[in-house]
C-alpha cells in the first residue's frame, strides 16, 4: 500500500487534534505504521491549525508536502481554501460549512470572502461540504464536530469502519461515548 | 506493547522506564509536555521550577545526591540556564544527568530560531538528536549511560517536529531507579579557580574519549544504498531525507556532538557525491569541511532559516517535487488572538487608546502588539519588560522627554525573571508603570501551574505566593489592584500611574478564562440600535463580526464564541449590546 496522506485543518479549539488521534490510532490498530504531526503551541483560541496524519507500511517524514494529500478534512470553509493546495490531483476534500471569523475579520481589518464555497467547487472536483455543527448538535453536543468530520471520511480511508468505531469508543470519555458514536454515524450518513 | 506517542511523551516514558529519579523544568513550547507527561505517568518525582536556571540547578543537585536527573526546557531556556551549564561541564555528574532542550526551527511559537547544537560544542558535552519517538525513547537510556560512563551532563535535543510529532514506540524493559551515594567531593564540585583549572584539562580529555566513542557507537549509523549519493544528516531531517531519497546512502548521526571524524571520512570516501542535510546552522558542514572533506551540497542549496522538508531536499538536488496548485492568495489571515473574554483584552484596548510606549514581555499578552491594538512596542526575552522600561525612562530623562514607559508582564514571567528587574527598578529609583497581569496561569504554554497558582505540577495544593506583599517587599510603595474588565476604571488607573512619578505597580488579578474554564452569558447586538460605527471591533474579539455586506454593515456577536466579558459593550455609545439570558454553551 502506498502511503496515505491526510491533512486536517481547522481553527484552534475545534478538536482537530482529537480527530487526528482517532485516525492515527485506527491505523495502528489496523497494523499500519503512522506519523502524526500538528504544530501547536499557543494556547489562545482562534489561530489556524493544521495537522498531518500519514499511514502506510513504513512512514518516514511526519510532514505532508503540498500536492500530495489523498484527503483534506477541514473544520471550516476558509481553512479548506487555505490548505487546498495540499491535495493531490483528484484528492478528496470534506469540509464543515460553518464558518468562523478570523480575528482579522472580527476586527474589521479584512473581509470574509462571500464566495469561499464557490472557489472550493471551482478548484476541487471531489469536494463535499457538510453542516457538521447541526449534525453534532443532533447527536447531542455541538462540540462533537470533530467526530462528525471523522464520520464524513470513513468511506475514504484505507481502514475498516469498525476499527475506527472501536477507537472512537476507546478514546471517548465515558459520558461522551454515545454522543461521539452518534456524531460519527451522522457524519458518515452526510 | 506498541503505542502512538509524541517525542515529548517518549522522553517522559524513557525517563520513567530508564531509572529516572528527579525531573525539573520550566514550560516552553515545544518542550512543555515532557514534564507534564512524567507527572501524568506518576512514577517519578517531578516539578516546575520558577525558571530554567533553577530547573537545571535542581537537576544538578539531584545528580550530586545520586539520582538520575532530568531538566527540560525550550531552546531559549538554555540561555537562562547557560550559567550553571558552563560550569556543570567542569564538575561532571554523580548519577546521570540529562538536559533536554527543544529547538523550534520555523519559529512556530518562539521569539528566535537559535540552534542548540552550538551549546553542546560551547560546553564540550555530548548531544543526542533523536529522529522519531522511538529514538527519543531509546536515547534517554543511552544518554544516562553516557553521562555516567564519561562523567558528563548530556544534552538531549529535539525540534518541534520531533517533540510534537507522534509515532509508534515499543517500550523496553524497565530499569528500577537506584539512588546512589550522596558524596562530598570538594575538588569535583567546588569550582574555585584551582580546582577549575584541573577540571578544564579533564573536560578536554573527556572530549577526546567521547570522539572515540562517537566512532563506534550504534547511535551513528551508516545505511549503505546507492553509492552515487551519500547524505549525512540527523534528527527529523533524516526522515525527510528518507522520504526524498529512499535509496541513497545515509550516515544518520544520533550523537551530533562530538562528530565521528573517521566514520565521516570513510562514508564520504564510499560515495560519489556528498550532501549534508541539517536544519538551521551549518554546524556539521563546517566541521566536515574543516576535516578537509568536500561537501558538494549543503547550505549552498538548503536554507539556514526555517524548517527543511522532503521537497527542499529534492529541489536541492534538482529532483522534481509533486506538482501542487498554488496556494490561494489574498485570504484573510487567521492569527491567534486573545481568547474570548481574556482579561488582557481590556488592558490593551486602553493602552492602544492612550498611545503610550509599552515595553512588553513574553506571554499571551504579547498578542497586544498585533493590529488592531498595536499596543506593545518592544519584546525581547522573558523579564525584559521592566528592565528595558527602566533603561528607557533613564534615557528619556536625560533627553528631557517626560514620558513614562509602561511595562506589561504576566505572573509566570514575573516569577521567572521579572522580579529582579523590579528590584533593580526600585533600587535605582526608576520611573516606570509596571502592570502585572496575574492571571494565575502560565497561559501561553497551556496554563501550567507556577508559584502564584497555589498548586504544584501534579495539581496538589502548595504555598501560593502573595503578589502584593511580594511587590512591596521588592521596594515598591505604590501598588494597586486593577480590573481590566472595567475599561473606565482601567483608563483612570493607568493615567494615575503615568502621572505619579517613580515606580508604580498595578496588578490585575482576573484569572485566565481558558485555564479555569470560566463561562459567562454571551452578548447579543440589537440590530435596530447598532449604527455600524465599529467602535466595538477595536477590542479584537473573534466573537464579533460584521453582518454580510450592505452599505454600512452592522455588528453581530457569535453566541458560540462569545464568552460575555462585556468589554465590547463598554465601547458602544449606542447601547446596542446586552447579555443573552441563560447558560453559555460556547463551543470553544
Ligand atoms: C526563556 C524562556 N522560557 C520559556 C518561554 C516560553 N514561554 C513563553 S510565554 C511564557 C509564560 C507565559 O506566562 P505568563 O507570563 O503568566 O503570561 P500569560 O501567557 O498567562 O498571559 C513561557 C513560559 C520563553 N519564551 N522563554
Ligand atoms: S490562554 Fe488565558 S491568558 Fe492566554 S489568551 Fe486565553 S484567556 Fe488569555
Ligand atoms: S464578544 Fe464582547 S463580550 Fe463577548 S467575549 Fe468578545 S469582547 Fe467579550
Ligand atoms: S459599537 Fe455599538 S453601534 Fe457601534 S458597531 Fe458596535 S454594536 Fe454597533
Amino acid at each position: 500500500m502506498p502511503i496515505f496522506n491526510i491533512v486536517i485543518a481547522g481553527v484552534g479549539g475545534q478538536g482537530v487534534l482529537m480527530a487526528s488521534r482517532v485516525l492515527a490510532e485506527s491505523a495502528l490498530a489496523s497494523g499500519l505504521d503512522i506519523k502524526q504531526n500538528e504544530v501547536h503551541g499557543m494556547a489562545q483560541r482562534g489561530g489556524s491549525v493544521i495537522s498531518f496524519v500519514r499511514m502506510g507500511e513504513k512512514v518516514a517524514s511526519p510532514v505532508v508536502m503540498p500536492g500530495s494529500a489523498d484527503l483534506l478534512i477541514s473544520f471550516e470553509p476558509l481553512e479548506a481554501l487555505r490548505y487546498l493546495h495540499y491535495l493531490k490531483p483528484g484528492g478528496r476534500l470534506v469540509y464543515n460549512k460553518i464558518s468562523i471569523n478570523p480575528s482579522t475579520v472580527a476586527a474589521g481589518l479584512a473581509v470574509y470572502p462571500d464566495d469561499v464555497e464557490d472557489q472550493i467547487a471551482a478548484s476541487c472536483g471531489n469536494a463535499l461540504g457538510v453542516d457538521a455543527l447541526a449534525i453534532a448538535r443532533e447527536a447531542g453536543n455541538g462540540k462533537a464536530v470533530n467526530m462528525v468530520m471523522v464520520g464524513t471520511v470513513l468511506k475514504n480511508l484505507p481502514l475498516e469502519e469498525e476499527v475506527v468505531t472501536e477507537v472512537v469508543k476507546q478514546v471517548s470519555k465515558e459520558k461522551g461515548v454515545e454522543v461521539n458514536l452518534r456524531a460519527l454515524a451522522g457524519g458518515a450518513a452526510a | 506493547m506498541k503505542k502512538i506517542i509524541s517525542g515529548n511523551e517518549a522522553i517522559a516514558l524513557g525517563f520513567t522506564d530508564g531509572g529516572g529519579v528527579f525531573a525539573s523544568g520550566y514550560p516552553g513550547t515545544p518542550s512543555t509536555e515532557t514534564l507534564e507527561e512524567v507527572a501524568r505517568l506518576g512514577e517519578v518525582y517531578c516539578e516546575w521550577a520558577a525558571n530554567e536556571k533553577v530547573a537545571l540547578e535542581a537537576a544538578i543537585g539531584g545528580s550530586i545526591a545520586g539520582g538520575r536527573s532530568l531538566a527540560t526546557m525550550k531552546h531559549v531556556g538554555v540561555n537562562v540556564a547557560a550559567d550553571p551549564l558552563m560550569t556543570l561541564t567542569y564538575t561532571g555528574v554523580n548519577a546521570g544527568l540529562i538536559l533536554m532542550v527543544a529547538d523550534d526551527p520555523g519559529m512556530h511559537s518562539s521569539q528566535n530560531e537559535q540552534d542548540s547544537r552550538h551549546y553542546a560544542r560551547f560546553a564540550k558535552i555530548p548531544m543526542l538528536d533523536p529522529a522519531d519517538s522511538q529514538d527519543a525513547y531509546d536515547m534517554v537510556r543511552t544518554a544516562f549511560e553516557i553521562s555516567e560512563q564519561f562523567d558528563t551532563p548530556v544534552m538531549l535535543r529535539t525540534t518541534t517536529r520531533i517533540s510534537h510529532a507522534k509515532g509508534v514506540v515499543v517500550p523496553r524493559e524497565k530499569i528500577s531507579p537506584q539512588v546512589g551515594e550522596w558524596v562530598k567531593d570538594v575538588p569535583k564540585y567546588v569550582m574555585l579557580p584551582n580546582f577549575g583549572k584541573i577540571k578544564h584539562v579533564e573536560v578536554e580529555e573527556r572530549l577526546l574519549k567521547l570522539r572515540e566513542y562517537a566512532e563506534t557507537t550504534p547511535l551513528n549509523r551508516v545505511e549503505m544504498g546507492d553509492t552515487e549519493l551519500g547524505i549525512i544528516t540527523s534528527g527529523v531531517s533524516y526522515q525527510h531525507v528518507r522520504e526524498a531519497f529512499p535509496n541513497a546512502s545515509v550516515l544518520k548521526l544520533g550523537l551530533v556532538h562530538p562528530l565521528p571524524e573517521r566514520k565521516i571520512r570513510e562514508f564520504a570516501g564510499s560515495v560519489k557525491r556528498l550532501m549534508v542535510v541539517e536544519e538551521m546552522d551549518a554546524i556539521f558542514e563546517e566541521q566536515i569541511r574543516a576535516m578537509g572533506i568536500e561537501v558538494e551540497i549543503g547550505k549552498n542549496k538548503l536554507p539556514l532559516c526555517g524548517e527543511i522538508n522532503a521537497d527542499l531536499i529534492r529541489a536541492a538536488l534538482g529532483d522534481p517535487v509533486a506538482e501542487a496548485a498554488a496556494p490561494v492568495e489574498g485570504l484573510p489571515q487567521r492569527p491567534p488572538v486573545f481568547c474570548p473574554s481574556c482579561a488582557h483584552r481590556g488592558l490593551f484596548t486602553i493602552l492602544s487608546k492612550l498611545k503610550t510606549f509599552v515595553s512588553g514581555d513574553i506571554g499571551c499578552y504579547t498578542l497586544g502588539a498585533l493590529p488592531p491594538m498595536g499596543a506593545m512596542h518592544s519584546v525581547i526575552d522573558m523579564g525584559a519588560s521592566i528592565s528595558a522600561a527602566h533603561g528607557m525612562a533613564r534615557v528619556n530623562a536625560i533627553a528631557g522627554r517626560d514620558e513614562k514607559p509602561v511595562a506589561v508582564i504576566g505572573d509566570s514571567t514575573f516569577f521567572h525573571s521579572g522580579m529582579t528587574g523590579l528590584l533593580s527598578l526600585a533600587f535605582n529609583g526608576g520611573n516606570a508603570l509596571v502592570i502585572i497581569m496575574d492571571n494565575r496561569a502560565t497561559g501561553m504554554t497551556g496554563g501550567q501551574e507556577n508559584p502564584g497558582t497555589g498548586k504544584t505540577l501534579q495539581g496538589n495544593p502548595t504555598r501560593q505566593v502573595d503578589m502584593v506583599p511580594l511587590v512591596k517587599a521588592l521596594g515598591i510603595d505604590n501598588v494597586f489592584e486593577l480590573n481590566t474588565y472595567d475599561l473606565a476604571a482601567t483608563e483612570a488607573a493607568i493615567k494615575k500611574g503615568l502621572e505619579t512619578p517613580g515606580p508604580y505597580v498595578l496588578i490585575d488579578r482576573n484569572p485566565c478564562v481558558l485555564r479555569y474554564k470560566i463561562r459567562k452569558p454571551a452578548m447579543t447586538v440589537d440590530q435596530d440600535k447598532c449604527t455600524g460605527c465599529r467602535a466595538c471591533l477595536k477590542v479584537a474579539c473573534m466573537a464579533l463580526g460584521l453582518t454580510a455586506s450592505g452599505e454600512r454593515p452592522k455588528v453581530q456577536v457569535d453566541p458560540n464564541v462569545c464568552n460575555g466579558c462585556g468589554v465590547c459593550r463598554q465601547m458602544c455609545k449606542f447601547d446596542a449590546m446586552h447579555e443573552i439570558e441563560g447558560e453559555n454553551n460556547a463551543n470553544l
